[in-house]
Formats: structure tokens, C-alpha cells, sequence
């Protein structure tokens, strides 16, 4: 089975699924979701099948790679693999999909086609965030980072809140602005590159010696358009936005998986192709990986409105994302990308969880609930358990990720790294207070009994809250996946981790 | 005088010799000739009700033999070179841009050729002289009358396509303009509804065109006085010689002929008027017209270019890097604030005309075969998109005011997904033709174009973005606006013509954006110009 074709299929079955949802006759239209969501299972199922065959101590970057020319004119192959950083990303994919599939049952109520186009959308979007991840060939990569915004776009501006045309246009223009800035970079790396029908290889393009000014004005290039897309202060402001007008499901895939591929793509693309480059805008990367954390929690703090408190945490964690990164440290890379897995699923479940009770209450202003706690305990409580994953609450899985991108910053440096800490106070107070305004308090007066949390909607949380824990007591099998990937891109820019200097103090003294 | 020689061999020739005909080579232009001829007496004799019938099949007989010729000679060696005393030259640029031509005049014809039930042509009025909104204009439509004479135009407006990319000599290229415009400035007012509007478009593409054409030709007679001959292959070897108290005839000839061809694109300043234009023809002219003129024109530009002036570039460049950018802020910013859509694609192909400028002036053979490219992916584009707007109407006129459209993709799926897929195409969203091409125009600009050609592509991604609002912006108002009151706006059932002329279009953008390598390589194969 080495040479099965595995990413290729998992890319190819949500675009079979999708095909086969929108073509449902007519008598099997209300079927469109459970064709859909045996579909993403049947990803996920092959996903895992990949996963097994992964090898954690290989020495190649990349691994259950295919490769074929595409557009030999242009230097382009269509080709795929995953390190453990890409492969940890898929899965995720994978393993949200079934469940924002189960939390968007009643997305569509009319039912009909645009039940129909609404799951067809969701899987499409499955294939190309399984190719973003997947593609190791930057024109290819560039193909999907880009095709990936035309499915969010009608998810978001064709089913999504009142306001729905102003924020899936204001998405769209960032991601495409970024982009087509990126292009540029693209174009200039492969004429600088060595060439030829597949000089668009990731492999091609690493190590060359490009000279300070291209490298970093490439770096530039590319790094707009990861912290568009990541989002990173001050190009944010369509994340909340967007999150708020979105279907939650919808949300949950732009912040929890699209919006990696901007970590993702500092790391892949960043860092590996232009080190020196990095090294040289580190300073101000990491001034804006800060402020963001700080910026995005304060803002949260302030929020009425569920939806865009919850957009502008994942600014803040993202910050923390971009600041492992950037610190160019073995525990704050692995704490980087073990943070994108775990922001994954918490956001998830703040959405989800959210949503649900944002449809119970029938608005998404904080103000208008107090007290619910005693209306639905059962959902209270999950909710409680994704904010305080949320604010990374040791043995939660957040807590891990976020104390190792905190060390590995410090390692080298402590400032950037201490005025970060603020931003895990300034986290319990927006969880809390947001706990506090919205659960506690005396039992709201209401026109009908409302349902605690029903058996699909325990579906949707009860993996999530797994995740929670099995990444929080035993991150292990992850960061194993992850480290060797972490330290193989660290090796490209060529830093080694700074000596522990306090122990070497104490041992002379 | 060293210059003397340069001058004197042309001129001098000492008897007269009837020039070699390659009848090969210029085949697919004679034949389309031939069909134009025929299709003017089918006009004369043939009964009214068949003419219709007579006059389509006709031309799209004789497009389809000509490509099909065509074909045949790209394959053979021998039929490459000038001919007719070198006042043609067929090679590769020439061959495919033809070819491209070709297919692209027969969708056009095809989507000219829709009745939707009606008697004659439904973009056509019944009669061109008459007075708009008289009594004579209803009694023609009351006699059944048809202008059935479209359909030759536009066969001798292809005649004059097909040789403009082709031709050697600066004379030849003029008459090719002459040749492919006057049809269609005729073609232009014989809108069948609104006809003012059409009759002003047309007077005034006439009258702007006819003061391009004299710039061209002063441009031309200012390069002989410089140059001692038209032919471009004189002129390339007179601009690497010394030419003395001459030399200052050189620039003024090269940018007033640059003029009368950045006219002919749509190019800023010369612009004004395509949105005019564009909104006043017929809607299946204004494609054929943006696609297929444009392909030509371009053709042109790029043998004048690189086989005549390439020499001198670093004197005139300064210019045409302007130009370039210019016509793509100005194309993109003025896209904004359209409300109509035919203009609204009117300003985008002079923002398409801009990026296409980008590829031109990289002075590179792929810059030729990226420019090549483009003209493919965008005239298919434009014709498809130009034919749905054909098809959706209200109250039997066309809808071609943006808040028309609002809703349309509730009522009409495929058609609003159709025009979407080619709205991202126009866009350059990948995976459709519009990426593809904006990366083999921008990317020899960038390799090849030095410092300007980096900044002209930065530009050009700015202006991306823009036009990119202008096209969601529609995007948005088909599918997440809900329609308005009133008269509904529907989309008419297309006969199998203009089914498939859309189906073809929409086809070429999603194959070229999937699969381009053979395309890219065709284009890449045929981007050497022969000298003569």
C-alpha cells in the first residue's frame, strides 16, 4: 500500500460527496445531510487509514508523497505531502467536518435545493482544505488557498446572518488582497528559483540563495497574506465579521481550520524558503503576534455579542500561534502547532456550543441572558468546559500548548514573552465574565420551556470535550507527529536552540 | 550615407514582378472571403424567410473550413514565411492568433445568430435606415424584413482580423484595419432596442476609430520618411542603423502608429470610446467585437512591437509603461462605479487590456506566448459572458442594469452559475482560465521586464483586487439579494446556437484553468515571429 495515492483520495471523496449531494433527486433532497455526513466519515475513516501509515522518525520532510506534472510551462506539479504539521492540520479538518456537518442538521430549514448546495458546499470546502495542507508544490498550494475562499463565500453570503452580503464580501476582499499579493511573491520565487517543469517543488525552492532584498521582499509577499489570513492585527477586522454572520458550522472551519492555513503557511512557507528573511522581520512579527493577543482579549472583554467575542479570542490565540513561531525555539514551534490542534477544537466548541444556545435564547447578545444556567444546565456546563479550555486551564488541552509557547519564547525572548502572559489574565476575564453575565444570576423569566441539550447536539460536543482531554493529559502521540516536523523547519533557518543560560549560571558559580 | 543603403534596396526595383502568391498560407483568409462574397449575393437573391437560415450556415461553413485549413497548413513548414511579396507573413504568432480568431468569430456568429422565436437575428433591428420608433421602422418589422447582412459583415470584418496579426508592412496593416473596423462600425448601430443608443455608439466608434486610423497612418508615413520602406522587416534593420538628420522621425512614426493600434484595445487614454460602445452595439457584437478585435489588434501591436521597433524600445517603453498602467487603474476604478453591465464589462476589458500590456512589454518570447494566452482565455470568456447577458431580459428588452439582476440566481440557477464561473474567471480566481493567463502575463513581466515590469505587475495585482469587488459585487447581487418588485427578470430559454456558444465558452475557461499545459505549450510552440 506505499504507493496508494492517499491524500489524493482523501481530497477526492468530499468532491465525490459533494457531486452526489447536489445531484440527489428530487424525493431524496431531505437526505442531503446524512449523505453528507456519512461522506466526511468516510474521510475521516481514510484519514486515520493515512494516518497509520505515517512514520514519526522518518528521515524525508515529506511523506506518502505523489507527484505529477500539471502545468510543466509554468515550473507546476501537482504535488502532495504531509509532514506531521500538515498531517495533524488534515486530520483536524477531518475530524470537524462530521461534526459541524451534525451541528448544521437544522442549518437549512426550508430544505430543498439550498439544503442541498449547503452541504455541497461544506465537502467541497473539505478538498481544498485537505489540499492546502497536503499541496508541496507553492503554486499548487497557491491554487487552493485561493480556490478555498470561493465555497466560504457562499457559505457565508448565502446562508449566513442578516448582514451576511457585507461580511462574506469584506472576507472575500482581505483573503484576495492578501493573495494576490502573494502571487506576486510566487512569481518572483520561481524565476529566482532553479526552474524548470517542477521548480515549483517546495523541495526545489529550499536553501537558495537569493540575496537580502528579493528574500525579504518575498518574505514580505507571503507573510501579508498569512496574517490576513491567520488573522494577526491589524488586518483582523474581517474575522469577526465574518464569524458572527456565518452559519456556526461555517465559523467553526474558517477560524478553526482555514484560518491555520496562515500559521501553516508561515511555517511552510516563511520560514523554510526565506530564513534569513524571517530572522530579519522576527522584531516586528513578534510586536504583532503581542499586540494582537493583547488587542484581541481586550476587545473580547468588550463584546456584547457571542459570536464576535469568541472571533476576537481566536485573534488573541492566534497571536500566541504567531509568536511561538516567530520565537524560533524547538518547545515554542511544537507549542505552536500543538496550540493550532488545540485552538481547533476549543473554538469549535465555543461556537457549536454557542450557537446552540444563542438558537435556544433567539439572539446573540450576552445581555439578553443571565441565568441560563438554570434553564439548560446540561449546556451551561459544556459550555463552562470549552471556555475554561478556552482560557487554558491546566489538564485542558490549551494549557499545554500555550505554557510551551510562553517557555520557548522566553528562551529567547523573555520580553515578548512576559508582556504575552498578560493576555492569559486578560483570557479568564473575558471567558468568565462572559460566563458570569450570561449563566449566573436569577432564572430568566421565558414564554416557553426550552430543551436542554438534546442526544445530536451531545454527539456534536462529546468528541470535542474528548479532544479536550486526551490532548490535555496525553499530548504525546501528537507532539511526537509534530516534533520532528517543528525541528526539521527550524533546521532550514538554521537556529539551534539557545542554551538553558540560568542552569549554566548556577553550574558555575 | 550609410543610411542610403537601407534606403534605396526596396525601393529601387527594377522591374515589375508579380509577386508570389502562397495560396496555401493565405487560404483560410480567402476562404472567408469567398464566404463573405456569397453571403452579399445570398443577400441579393436568395428569398427573404430562407436568408437567415442561408446566411449562418454560410458563415459558419465557412469559418469552420478556414480553421480547419488552417489547421492543416500550421502543420506544414513549407507554407511559413511571407508571401504576396512579403506584405504577409505567416508564422507562429500569426497562425495561432488566426486560429483563435477563427473560433471565436464562429461563437460570435452564433450567438448573432439567436431568434429566440422571433423572425430574423433578436439583437438586429429590421432595418437599419429606418428612423427609430417611425412608422417605416414598424413596417419593415410588419414585412418581416431582416438585417441578415450581419452575417457577411462579420465575415469581412474577419477577413480584416485574420490579416491584421499577419500583416508585413505597415500599409497592409492598415488596410487590415480598415478592412476589420468598417463592418463593424456598421455592426454597431443595428441594435434592434435602443436603437439611439446604438446609432450613437456607432457614429461615434466611426468617428473616433476613422481619427485613429489617421494617426496610424501618419505614425506609417513618418516610419517610411525614417525607414525608406513600410515593410517592418526595413524598418527593424533601419532602426539598428545610424540614420542621421532622419532619426528624428523615428519616435514620433513609432508611438503615432502605437496610437492608432492602443486605440483599437481599448488602451487608457485612448479609451473613451469602449464603454459607448460596448453598451450601445448589440450585446453578441459587443462580444464578438471585444474578443476578436481585441485578439487582432493585439496581434498587431505585438508584431509591430517585437519584429519592427524592438530596437529603439528604451525610447518609446517609457510610454507604453504609462499607458499600461494607466489602463488598469483607470479600467479597474472606473469598473466600480458602473451600473450597467454591459459597460460594467466594457471597463473590465480595458482593465484586461491593461494586464495584457503587462505580458507585451516584457520583451521576452514568452511575453509573446503569456500575451497569446490571455487573448484565448479572455475572448472565450467574453463572448460566454457577453451572450448570457443576451439572455436575460425584462419586459423583452435586456436587463443590463445592475439592479436587474438582483435575485437572478434564486430564479435562474444555471444561468446566474454560469455568468459566476465566468465573473471569477475575469476575477483570475484559480482554477479558471482568468488565473492561468494573469500568471503567464504577469510572470515573464517579471522575469523579463526588469524593474518597471515588477512594478507594472504590482499594479496590476492592485487593480486585481479592485476589479475583483466590481465582480463579487454582481456575484452578491444574483445570488444573496432578493429580486425586486415588479416585472420579473428572466432569463430566456437559449436556442441550441447560443446554448452552445455559451457552453463552449464556459468550457474553454474551466479547461484552460484546469488543464492549460497544452494550450500553454501551443502558444509557447508558436511564439517566434518570422521577419519575412
Amino acid at each position: 500500500m506505499t504507493n496508494f495515492p492517499w491524500l489524493t483520495v482523501i481530497g477526492l471523496i468530499p468532491l465525490i460527496g459533494a457531486a452526489v449531494v447536489a445531484g440527489l433527486p428530487v424525493g431524496l433532497t431531505d437526505r442531503a445531510k446524512h449523505v453528507a455526513l456519512g461522506f466526511s466519515l468516510v474521510t475521516l475513516v481514510f484519514g486515520i487509514a493515512a494516518a497509520l501509515q505515517f512514520e514519526n522518525g522518518s528521515t524525508a520532510q515529506f511523506q506518502l508523497t505523489e507527484q505529477h506534472e500539471w502545468i510543466p510551462q509554468f515550473g507546476v506539479s501537482y504535488a502532495l505531502g504531509v509532514d506531521g504539521i500538515a498531517l495533524v492540520m488534515i486530520l483536524m479538518a477531518l475530524v470537524l467536518t462530521p461534526i459541524c456537518i451534525l451541528a448544521a442538521w437544522h442549518d437549512v430549514p426550508e430544505g430543498g435545493k439550498r439544503e442541498k448546495n449547503y452541504f455541497a458546499l461544506m465537502l467541497v470546502l473539505v478538498t481544498f482544505m485537505v489540499g492546502v495542507f497536503a499541496a508541496t508544490d507553492v503554486f499548487l498550494f497557491y491554487v487552493f488557498f485561493e480556490a478555498m475562499l470561493i465555497p466560504v463565500y457562499f457559505l457565508i453570503g448565502s446562508f449566513g446572518g442578516s448582514r451576511r452580503q457585507y461580511a462574506a464580501v469584506k472576507f472575500l476582499l482581505f483573503s484576495l488582497a492578501g493573495g494576490l499579493v502573494m502571487l506576486v511573491g510566487v512569481i518572483a520565487l520561481y524565476h529566482y528559483g532553479p526552474g524548470g517543469s517542477d521548480g515549483f517543488l517546495v523541495s526545489k525552492l529550499t536553501g537558495l540563495h537569493l540575496g537580502a532584498t528579493p528574500e525579504r521582499l518575498m518574505f514580505v509577499a507571503f507573510f501579508i497574506a498569512f496574517a490576513v489570513k491567520a488573522p494577526m492585527w491589524p488586518v483582523h477586522t474581517w474575522l469577526p465579521d465574518a464569524a458572527t454572520e456565518a452559519r456556526p458550522a461555517t465559523a467553526v472551519l474558517l477560524v478553526g481550520v482555514l484560518d491555520k492555513v496562515g500559521t501553516y503557511g508561515m511555517i511552510r512557507f516563511c520560514l523554510q524558503l526565506f530564513p534569513e528573511a524571517s530572522k530579519w522581520a522576527t522584531p516586528v512579527v513578534l510586536v504583532l503576534a503581542v499586540i494582537s493577543i493583547l488587542y484581541g482579549a481586550l476587545l473580547a472583554i468588550g463584546q456584547t455579542d457571542i459570536m464576535r467575542l469568541i472571533a476576537y479570542t481566536s485573534v488573541s490565540h492566534f497571536g500566541f500561534i504567531v509568536l511561538g513561531i516567530f520565537a524560533l525555539t524547538t518547545t515554542g514551534g511544537a507549542g505552536s502547532t500543538l496550540y493550532m490542534l488545540n485552538h481547533g477544537f476549543s473554538t469549535a466548541a465555543l461556537f457549536l456550543i454557542g450557537a446552540m444556545l444563542v438558537a435556544r435564547r433567539g439572539s446573540k447578545r450576552i445581555p439578553d441572558f443571565g441565568g441560563w444556567q438554570r434553564v439548560t444546565p446540561g449546556l451551561a456546563g459544556v459550555f463552562l468546559v470549552a471556555g475554561l479550555s478556552g482560557l487554558a486551564l491546566p489538564g485542558l488541552s490549551s494549557f499545554i500548548s500555550e505554557i510551551m509557547v510562553l517557555v520557548g519564547t522566553f528562551q529567547r525572548y523573555p520580553a515578548a514573552a512576559v508582556i504575552a502572559t498578560a493576555g492569559i489574565v486578560l483570557a479568564a476575564l473575558y471567558i468568565l465574565l462572559m460566563f458570569k453575565r450570561m449563566m449566573t444570576g436569577p432564572k430568566p423569566e421565558l414564554d416557553a420551556p426550552v430543551r436542554d441539550i438534546t442526544l445530536r447536539e451531545k454527539l456534536v460536543v462529546a468528541p470535542l470535550i474528548a479532544a479536550f482531554l486526551v490532548l490535555g493529559f496525553y499530548p504525546k502521540p501528537a507532539l511526537d507527529m509534530l516534533n520532528p516536523a517543528v525541528s526539521k523547519t527550524l533546521h532550514f533557518v538554521g537556529v539551534t536552540d539557545p542554551a538553558p543560560t540560568s542552569a549554566a549560571d548556577g553550574s558555575t558559580k | 550615407m550609410p543610411a542610403m543603403t537601407v534606403l534605396s534596396t526596396p525601393m529601387l526595383a527594377t522591374a515589375f514582378k508579380a509577386a508570389d502568391v502562397d495560396y496555401g498560407a493565405i487560404a483560410p483568409m480567402l476562404i472567408v472571403i469567398a464566404g463573405a462574397m456569397l453571403g452579399v449575393l445570398v443577400e441579393a437573391f436568395a428569398p427573404r424567410r430562407l436568408r437567415h437560415t442561408i446566411q449562418v450556415s454560410l458563415a459558419l461553413v465557412s469559418l469552420v473550413a478556414a480553421f480547419v485549413v488552417l489547421v492543416t497548413v500550421s502543420t506544414q513548414q513549407a507554407h511559413r514565411g511571407g508571401t504576396l511579396a512579403q506584405a504577409v507573413i505567416i508564422d507562429g504568432p500569426a497562425l495561432f492568433l488566426q486560429g483563435a480568431i477563427l473560433a471565436m468569430a464562429a461563437l460570435g456568429i452564433l450567438t448573432m445568430a439567436e431568434k429566440f422565436g422571433g423572425q430574423g437575428a433578436d439583437a438586429f433591428t429590421p432595418m437599419g435606415a429606418a428612423v427609430p420608433g417611425s412608422p417605416h421602422e414598424a413596417a419593415a418589422l410588419r414585412a418581416g424584413m431582416a438585417t441578415s447582412e450581419v452575417f457577411p459583415l462579420t465575415l469581412f470584418s474577419v477577413v480584416g482580423m485574420l490579416l491584421f496579426p499577419a500583416a508585413g508592412d505597415l500599409l497592409t496593416m492598415f488596410v487590415a484595419l480598415e478592412v476589420l473596423s468598417l463592418p463593424l462600425y456598421l455592426l454597431c448601430g443595428l441594435a434592434r432596442r435602443r436603437r439611439l443608443l446604438s446609432q450613437e455608439a456607432s457614429l461615434k466608434y466611426f468617428l473616433l476609430g476613422a481619427f485613429s486610423s489617421a494617426f496610424f497612418l501618419f505614425g506609417a508615413a513618418l516610419l517610411y520618411g525614417y525607414a525608406g520602406s513600410l515593410y517592418l522587416a526595413d524598418i527593424a534593420t533601419a532602426v539598428t542603423a545610424a540614420n542621421g538628420a532622419l532619426e528624428g522621425l523615428l519616435l514620433p512614426g513609432v508611438l503615432l502608429v502605437l496610437i492608432g493600434l492602443l486605440f483599437k484595445v481599448g488602451a487608457v487614454p485612448f479609451h473613451s470610446w469602449t464603454p459607448d460602445v460596448y453598451q450601445g452595439a448589440p450585446t453578441p457584437v459587443t462580444g464578438f467585437m471585444a474578443a476578436c478585435t481585441k485578439v487582432a489588434a493585439f496581434g498587431a501591436i505585438l508584431r509591430v512591437v517585437y519584429v519592427g521597433v524592438e530596437a529603439n524600445r528604451w525610447d518609446w517603453r517609457g510610454g507604453v509603461i504609462a499607458v499600461a498602467a494607466l489602463t488598469m487603474v483607470v479600467g479597474a476604478v472606473l469598473s466600480v462605479t458602473q451600473t450597467d453591465v454591459k459597460r460594467l464589462l466594457a471597463y473590465s476589458s480595458i482593465a484586461h487590456a491593461g494586464f495584457i500590456l503587462v505580458a507585451v512589454l516584457s520583451f521576452d518570447k514568452t511575453g509573446v506566448s503569456g500575451t497569446m494566452f490571455y487573448l484565448v482565455a479572455y475572448g472565450f470568456m467574453t463572448i460566454a459572458g457577453f451572450a448570457v447577458v443576451s439572455l436575460v431580459r425584462q419586459g423583452g428588452s435586456e436587463a443590463s442594469h445592475l439592479s436587474q439582476w438582483a435575485g437572478l440566481g434564486r430564479n435562474h440557477p444555471v444561468v446566474a452559475g454560469v455568468f459566476a464561473f465566468l465573473l471569477l474567471a475575469f476575477a483570475g480566481i484559480p482554477l479558471t482560465s482568468g488565473f492561468a493567463a494573469k500568471y503567464a502575463a504577469f510572470s515573464p513581466a517579471i522575469s523579463f521586464g526588469g524593474r518597471s515590469g515588477v512594478a507594472l505587475v504590482i499594479i496590476g495585482v492592485i487593480c486585481s483586487v479592485i476589479t475583483a469587488f466590481v465582480y463579487v459585487r454582481l456575484i452578491v447581487l444574483m445570488y444573496f439579494t432578493d429580486p425586486p418588485a415588479g416585472e420579473a427578470v428572466v432569463a430566456e430559454t437559449a436556442s441550441p446556437f447560443t446554448t452552445i456558444a455559451i457552453t463552449i465558452g464556459t468550457l474553454v475557461t474551466l479547461v484552460l484553468g484546469v488543464l492549460p499545459s497544452q494550450t500553454l505549450d501551443l502558444a509557447e510552440r508558436s511564439s517566434q515571429f518570422l521577419v519575412r
